[in-house]
């Protein structure tokens, strides 16, 4: 009898244990949700305060503005590769590294929740946390985010997005970045939502020996002539190909290039659009892959990236700035980034690709620090031109961008001392990302590899499509695409 | 207060034992599989980061998959790879299976060859897609071996072909479970009473006629077993075509399988369609064991 009122007495306590610690947990994140929204401004204001103290405690913070004492003490940032992260740790002040996932800010510890794209690993990662950031501890909250182009709009578009003027962004202190940068971070009330450091036009990027080798001059001007239209750029091929260089590494890299002068977006209506010019892409590519001129490999692939070395045989790839500087194993000995030795120019048509924008998470418990590192990296144009300088990225600030393109300081030792800002400026200008859509990644991502069938030849155009159409609408259930 | 019983019941800790069990099961069997067959009626699935659902639609997803036509396809993609696969593997189990038990051999260091052999199935599946698909990528080292000793021309684009894809996963799979057969039929043999190997022998059978007319007979509830795990796994097989072909189960997703297919619906979150496959799988796979099984089984109730 006694055993058996012990063994009620354990079991409900354990019960009741179990029930009471789920109920606390929600009283409790609620209760702190509210307080944190009731005193933000009070913390707010608390902060501004601070700032004028912090300075001269801290020697090391002095031009960051030192992140107010009674807002989180965690910054998570989520990211899918090191760039931004190398941006923060050599060019925002105050930032220092302590291992590999974190760093600190003044007394503000900065966590790096880094998951690759590979897979969409990335933004389910991202997803599922951004779901649950309502309920999620103040430590645990995401501050800030990134995005790329392709997939912007999906976040952009929601409430999960904070608007930069949260952060104390104004439209004077962003007053000089590229349009199109901001014009992907809109959303549909016209409400910007996150900026970015770099812009993205591409240009096309030649390897100066076989220029040299083949068409007599590594000149960019020259080179132009060579691939100023598609037609050229055929011929260009052919006689690439005599000389044992592939024109491009892959099928894929031009993709952009179509990609990104359609006349309509992938997806209108709920139904996809395989638009005119993504077509042309195909003629041409699969008339490249038949000849032999370039390969199907998949972009990023090891075959892929071959070409960065001499060996690998390859006269072009398209790409922007960060291609360069951040994937073409610059810091390789051997490669050819690395002994300048690729030269740009602007190629058949201007396009863009990628690009990395900072997002504030909505319910950040950092927001001054969140709005600081947008200002500094986004909009100080000492940090920009130091970036231009120190890692070759061409970066969002128009006046900086064109005083720079005229000074010899600024060229890229990857281009052999070519300056080639001049022409990222152009292409600046002229991106439109009218045609843009929440479904662009999974749409050329989808693309892109159905039809590596086509030109590898084991199905037919018509065989292709559809299996790009299969796979759109599994990945998007709501789209149709008959 | 009851009377006390004079005989005392043990049958109350026959069901203590069984609560981790049943407990386990509860939780991790029972629960999904209720709540997949569940979701299968509903649509439920994720845009972007909207959720759209969960509507009741009875039995539309059912209806989608079977008249989109993929299911099929891809049964018969994981089926071919599957064969491919477990042909050589049972081949190979049985032979080295006869060599390690038959006594008269005297083979040295069985321990370690045992050890040697069940390693593969140690790797990570993944990894060792992983190393296949760097060894057999259109510039890695298994094709600058083929042009180096001049086997061929031109890079063989192994990736680009529907049968050197199923061929290298099939390869895979039966390297990686050929050693887990292997013991499994093993314990099977050495559980036939020596003394009709001796009496076979001193009847003057041969070796194989030994094999043939003893062991395999004997081994049937064994081999029964190894075919229904086997083809079990073979239709759940997903790590190593995912991983090879980076989940796009091309050329023309002829090496798409099943379940690889049923990833692709988890992208979206879509829970309905996913949930409805599942039952088909759930389906085929009972039909498809109850075949062997009676299969298997026919000649033993004469």
């Amino acid at each position: 009898m006694k055993r058996k009122l012990l063994g009620i007495m354990l079991s409900t306590t354990m019960v009741a244990g179990m029930l009471s610690a789920c109920g606390s947990t929600t009283t409790t994140t609620t209760t702190t949700s509210e307080t944190t929204t009731e005193a933000a401004p009070a913390e707010e204001s608390k902060a501004e305060e601070t700032k004028a103290e912090e300075p001269k405690a801290e020697e090391t913070t002095t031009e960051a503005a030192a992140p107010a004492a009674d807002e989180g003490k965690v910054l998570n940032i989520y990211a899918w590769n090191e760039e931004f992260k190398s941006r923060l740790t050599d060019h925002y002040p105050g930032y220092t590294e302590v291992d590999a996932t974190t760093g600190t800010i003044g007394d503000v510890t900065v966590k790096w929740n880094i998951t690759p794209s590979t897979d969409n690993a990335y933004q389910n990662n991202l997803d599922e946390n951004l779901l649950k950031q309502a309920d999620a501890a103040a430590d645990d909250k995401i501050d800030i985010f990134l995005v790329e182009a392709d997939y912007a709009l999906k976040y952009v578009d929601t409430d999960f997005t904070a608007a930069v003027s949260d952060f104390g962004i104004t439209d004077a202190d962003v007053a000089n970045q590229y349009k199109y940068t901001q014009d992907v971070m809109t959303d549909s009330k016209g409400v910007l939502k996150g900026v970015s450091w770099q812009g993205c036009p591409g240009v096309l990027i030649y390897n100066r020996e076989a220029a040299k080798e083949v068409l007599g001059s590594d000149d960019p001007a020259e080179v132009q002539k060579a691939v100023k239209d598609w037609d050229t750029f055929s011929a260009t091929a052919d006689a690439m190909k005599a000389a044992g260089y592939n024109m491009t590494a892959s099928t894929n890299d031009s993709y952009r290039v179509f990609s990104n002068n359609v006349s309509g977006k992938w997806v209108q209506n709920d139904k996809v659009v395989i638009d005119d010019n993504i077509m042309k892409w195909v003629e041409l590519a699969k008339k490249m892959a038949d000849e032999k001129m370039t390969s199907t490999n998949d972009l990023w692939s090891d075959d892929w990236s071959k070409g960065f070395y001499p060996d690998g045989k390859v006269f072009c790839y398209f790409g922007p700035a960060w291609l360069v500087n951040f994937c073409m194993a610059a810091d390789v000995e051997g490669s050819i980034a690395n002994l300048g030795g690729w030269g740009a120019t602007e190629g058949p048509q201007g396009f863009f690709w990628g690009g990395t924008w900072i997002c504030g998470a909505t319910g950040t418990d950092n927001p001054t620090l969140v709005g600081d590192i947008m200002r500094q990296l986004t909009c100080n144009e000492d940090i920009m031109l130091d970036i231009v300088a120190k890692d070759s990225d061409f970066v969002n600030n128009k006046p900086a961008m064109e005083k720079a393109a005229n000074d010899d300081a600024y060229a890229f030792a990857v281009f052999g001392g070519q300056n080639p800002l001049g022409m990222f400026c152009k292409g600046a200008e002229n991106c439109d990302l009218s045609n843009q859509s929440a479904y662009d990644q999974g749409c050329n991502e989808e693309f892109q590899r159905a039809m590596k069938n086509y030109f590898d030849g084991n199905a037919t155009l018509e065989e292709a499509l559809d299996i790009f159409k299969k796979a759109v609408v599994e990945k998007y259930p709501n789209l149709t695409a008959e | 207060m009851k009377k006390k019983s004079k005989v005392v019941s043990y049958n109350k800790w026959g069901y203590i034992f069984l609560i981790p069990f049943v407990v386990v099961y509860l939780i991790f069997q029972m629960i999904p599989l209720v709540s997949t067959i569940y979701n299968s009626f509903f649509e439920n699935y994720r845009s972007g980061l909207l959720q759209i659902g969960p509507n009741f639609v009875g039995l539309k997803n059912y209806a989608t998959i079977i008249t989109n036509g993929d299911l099929p396809t891809y049964f018969k993609n994981t089926m071919i790879m599957w064969i491919m696969g477990f042909v050589p593997q049972i081949i190979l189990s049985l032979l080295l299976g006869a060599w390690f038990t038959d006594p008269s051999l005297r083979l040295k260091c069985q321990g370690f060859f045992k050890t040697v052999i069940y390693m593969p199935n140690l790797i990570m599946a993944s990894a060792f897609s992983m190393l296949f698909f760097t060894l057999f990528a259109n510039s890695g080292p298994i094709n600058s071996l083929l042009l180096n000793m001049g086997v061929i021309t031109e890079a063989y684009k192994f990736m680009s072909h529907v049968w050197s894809v199923r061929t290298l996963v099939a390869f895979m799979n039966c390297v990686m479970w050929f050693g887990n057969t292997t013991i499994l039929l093993m314990a099977g043999m050495m559980g036939i009473d020596p003394s009709l190997f001796e009496a076979a022998q001193v009847d003057g059978a041969t070796a194989t006629q030994i094999f043939y007319k003893i062991t395999l007979p004997l081994l049937k509830p064994i081999l029964i077993f190894v075919m229904i795990t086997s083809l079990i796994g073979g239709l759940q097989m997903f790590d190593v075509p995912q991983i090879l072909t980076n989940g796009s189960g091309d050329p023309t997703r002829t090496s798409m399988t099943l379940i690889m297919y049923l990833n692709k619906h988890l992208f979206s979150k879509n829970y309905g369609l996913a949930g409805a496959l599942s039952v088909y799988m759930f389906v085929i796979t009972g039909i498809l064991s109850l075949i062997v099984f009676k299969f298997t089984n026919s000649k033993d109730s004469k």
